[in-house]
């Protein structure tokens, strides 16, 4: 392999890494916000409760989250250094603005969030963790912003003197519209996700919690059982599955909006993901195809949906949608010889499993809003495999999604458009740093192995906090007496919260 | 004062930022094997940073992307022409992280053994060679004319260099004590005034001839105040740590990092990245500058959004002023490793 492809191995670990923890971060973090919400407004313990137990996994998660984060920020000019020549002067100002903007803002205030229960007023503390939301949230805004230009470069234009992109509105860069569509598909996939993750959690301690009940011997240990599910973990799960109902509706529409963007700004990025080799009027949408790997004429399209392909694209099933073919063609006499077609079966089947992963979430809310219909409390065995079986389809959807974005943008990493600046466009092959093979397999397989190690602790660490469920010191909130250690009034009070 | 003036002091900002605010991070992770005798006294040292490390980390983030946008090929020349030393630092800042995270998550001897093992490899690698780092930034690298840096990672464990990297890890053990003592109670208080006392001094002699090289070989005239600022405060940290006046010493450890990165920055101006092989190949704040709108508009950002950063932070330092002893650390709440 050159350092191209291991540059590129590299990256993609990375960042679909990364990617993997930053969706839950960015959905669940709301979701506490809302339960403390919860918990203030209503003075119910057991929004407290529900607070720190999720708030304890979002911290695990959190961790993990911002160590990989940090690689992001330098990697770029690590490995793609010609290519942070080519972009700096646009794409260094959202990532900068990020880090003034949103890292600081969640950072601290989610150190203040931690270990401020009892320094800060409730609703001063309350504050905070809507501070970490929003900051989450705005950097995926920043993030996304920067990574459209790549998409469709906009709000710049090409210094040939200096051979580079510069900025020429920051206005443009920030509203373009291929971030503005992006954008609230991937808040949507990051709230499927914490929404899938709140119901699953919660869903299958509300059956465990029946389940318990209904083996206690003695009446009083049932109540308290049944009693949990049904105030505690029922609330949880329903909110849960709603915003399952709720975010998956905003992400077909938000997909819809997308695709048929990206089916004007990188036609070559869609027909390869429809597997679509010659111009078609009419197209059809296919569901199976068999081929060998990334060929276009071997491929045999075996269930095909009709017209839907071109209605995706245009909204009219009768459209003429460009075949990869022709586009090859086309771009060849644009750009010069070369090679301008992504890789088709991982678009392929990256852009069907991104859709279709979402099947989990989907059977999750709908068999759970069933089962907990007109304040019913489900006991059934297989719900609470659902539940747990449906946390992970999320997440693989958000990463599937992710390889399809990127892959389709191939060969290049500044993807010319017809839309964009013409002028700007930038071949991976040109962005990567200049580095011999040997130094980048060195940091691949430091960071495969650490990242590798790291997910792991992370697993477990997870796994253990959700089967020990919400725990007996998160019971009730810190009062004003609850301050526990030395009863002596000389003695300085016990921290709330310590490592 | 031209934009890129500007945003050559805003970078240096950034990194006194992160290298007084980080810097007493890494000093009391390094310091767990002196001052971290007992798992009780371990917890009080992590527990004094506990809810500021991930704010002050974010400077560094940030520092990396204000190189990005305002001086690309900076960015691109350092980050990957030091692209192992960065390797390493990134790795046990990760480290770092998580077992800082982690710790108290499973309360297991074996487990918190291995996480204090992550937190002091991950302060103790980071302050080298970031010392290591800058030091050759100032002293200049291989960069040819395509501002590719050509030479390996060994070239960068030059005899400068690793009295450079020395330096930041004295510095930021001694700012660690310093920053302990002032936010400790009890025991563990008495015993960082008196590693910071035992480690002043060797700071004054390691840190004096770092920057006394600094200035001597890549100095200009007026930088002998920064050298005279840098060289004062330490000495004055002698003084103070031997009285344990440690909310003063903080003040000159804090004035001792801010001299020493200044040094460094004004000693490079108005260079970014020397090159040792031909003048004409030196990236400075002229050639590898985003253009004047870019650096307008981020200009405006960091005028807006800085001071902001700064109150909330600082409101964080207030909200937990309180000085920490043994007796506040509450019994471990993590889990155990297997479910009982």
């Amino acid at each position: 392999m050159d350092v191209l492809d291991i540059s590129r191995w590299q990256f993609g670990i990375t960042t679909v890494y990364h990617f993997v923890l930053v969706p839950l971060t960015i959905g669940l973090a709301p979701i506490l916000a809302v339960m403390q919400t919860m918990w203030v407004i209503t003075k119910k313990d057991h929004w407290y409760r529900l607070t720190k137990f999720f708030g304890k996994l979002f911290l695990i998660n959190f961790a993990l989250g911002v160590a990989t984060g940090i690689v992001q920020e330098f990697q770029f000019g690590m490995n793609w250094s010609e290519y942070s020549r080519f972009v700096g002067d646009v794409f260094g100002a959202p990532l900068a603005l990020e880090g003034l903007v949103a890292f600081f803002l969640e950072s601290t205030f989610l150190g203040l969030w931690i270990f401020g229960w009892d320094r800060l007023p409730k609703l001063v503390h309350l504050a905070t963790i809507w501070l970490v939301a929003i900051g989450v949230n705005a950097s995926a805004f920043f993030i996304i912003a920067a990574n459209s230009f790549m998409q469709h470069p906009v709000g710049a234009r090409y210094n040939p003197e200096r051979g580079r992109a510069e900025l020429t509105s920051i206005w443009e860069l920030l509203t373009n519209n291929t971030a503005l569509a992006a954008f609230p598909h991937v808040v949507a996939g990051a709230l499927l996700t914490a929404g899938t993750f709140v119901a699953g959690v919660a869903g299958w301690w509300m059956v465990r919690s029946m389940r318990q009940a209904k083996a206690a011997a003695e009446p009083e240990v049932a109540a308290e059982h049944e009693t949990t599910a049904r105030t505690m973990f029922r609330p949880a799960a329903v909110l849960g599955m709603w915003l399952i109902l709720a975010s998956g509706i905003a992400l077909a529409i938000t997909g819809d909006v997308q695709g048929k963007l990206m089916f004007e700004q990188q036609p070559m990025k869609m027909a390869s993901a429809e597997s679509l080799c010659h111009t078609e009027t009419g197209a059809d949408f296919s569901i199976l195809t068999v081929g060998t790997q990334n060929n276009c004429d071997s491929i045999t399209q075996l269930i095909k949906i009709p017209g839907v392909t071109s209605f995706l694209a245009k909204n009219d099933v009768h459209a003429t949608v460009e075949g990869v073919t022709e586009l090859q063609a086309r771009y060849e006499k644009l750009y010069g010889p070369g090679n301008y077609k992504p890789n088709l079966f991982v678009t392929y089947w990256t852009f069907r499993a991104m859709i279709g992963w979402a099947i989990g979430s989907g059977l999750l809310a709908l068999a759970g809003l069933w089962l907990t219909r007109r304040g019913r409390v489900p006991d059934n065995r297989w719900f609470g495999w659902l539940s747990i079986l449906a946390i992970p389809t999320p997440f693989l959807g958000n990463s599937a999604g992710w390889v399809f974005t990127e892959m389709g943008r191939q060969p290049w990493v500044v993807a010319p458009n017809p839309t964009g600046v013409a002028q700007i466009r930038l071949l991976v092959s040109q962005g990567v740093s200049d580095h011999p093979s040997s130094t980048v397999i060195i940091s691949l397989v430091t960071f495969t192995l650490l990242y590798a190690a790291l997910g792991v602790v992370w697993f477990v660490l997870i796994r253990r906090y959700v089967i020990a469920g919400p725990l007996e010191h998160d019971a009730h909130p810190p009062g004003p007496d609850s301050g526990g250690g030395p009863a002596d009034p000389d003695q300085p009070k016990q921290l709330s919260f310590a490592y | 004062m031209g934009l890129q003036e500007v945003w050559f002091t805003l970078v240096a900002v950034l990194f006194v930022g992160y290298f007084v605010l980080e810097g007493f991070d890494f000093g009391v992770g390094m310091l767990f094997p002196v001052l971290g005798r007992t798992d009780d006294r371990r917890r009080v040292l992590l527990n004094t940073i506990g809810p500021v490390w991930d704010g002050n980390e974010v400077w560094v983030i940030t520092a990396g992307g204000a190189l990005f946008a305002a001086f690309p090929d900076w960015y691109a020349t350092l980050f990957s022409g030091f692209y192992l030393a960065l390797l390493l630092i990134l790795v046990t800042l990760i480290l770092r992280i998580c077992a800082i995270e982690w710790r108290g998550k499973i309360d297991d001897p074996i487990w918190r053994k291995r996480c204090d093992l992550g937190i002091m490899i991950g302060s103790w690698v980071p302050a080298v060679l970031w010392g290591v780092a800058f030091a050759n930034i100032v002293r200049g690298v291989a960069i040819n004319e395509n501002k590719q840096v050509t030479s390996g990672f060994f070239a960068l464990l030059n005899p400068y260099a690793l009295l450079g990297g020395a330096t930041t890890a004295i510095v930021f053990a001694l700012h660690g004590a310093v920053f302990l003592a002032l936010k400790t109670s009890g025991e563990v208080r008495t015993d960082s005034v008196k590693v910071a006392f035992r480690l002043s001094i060797p700071a004054v002699v390691v840190a004096g001839s770092f920057v006394l090289w600094t200035q001597l070989a890549y100095g200009k005239s007026w930088t002998w105040l920064l050298v005279a600022v840098a060289a004062a405060a330490l000495l004055a940290v002698v003084a103070l740590t031997k009285v344990e006046r440690e909310g003063w010493a903080f003040v000159f450890t804090t004035v001792a990092v801010i001299g020493a990165v200044a040094l460094l920055f004004s000693s490079l101006y108005p260079n970014l990245m020397p090159s040792s092989t031909n003048e004409a190949y030196n990236l400075t704040i002229y050639n590898a500058s985003s253009s004047p709108y870019t650096l307008k508009v981020m200009t405006w950002a960091a005028a807006f959004m800085t001071p902001v950063v700064l109150v909330y932070q600082g409101w964080t330092y207030w909200v937990f002023r309180q000085r920490i002893s043994v007796a506040q650390i509450p019994p471990s709440i993590g889990l155990p490793l297997k479910q009982g």
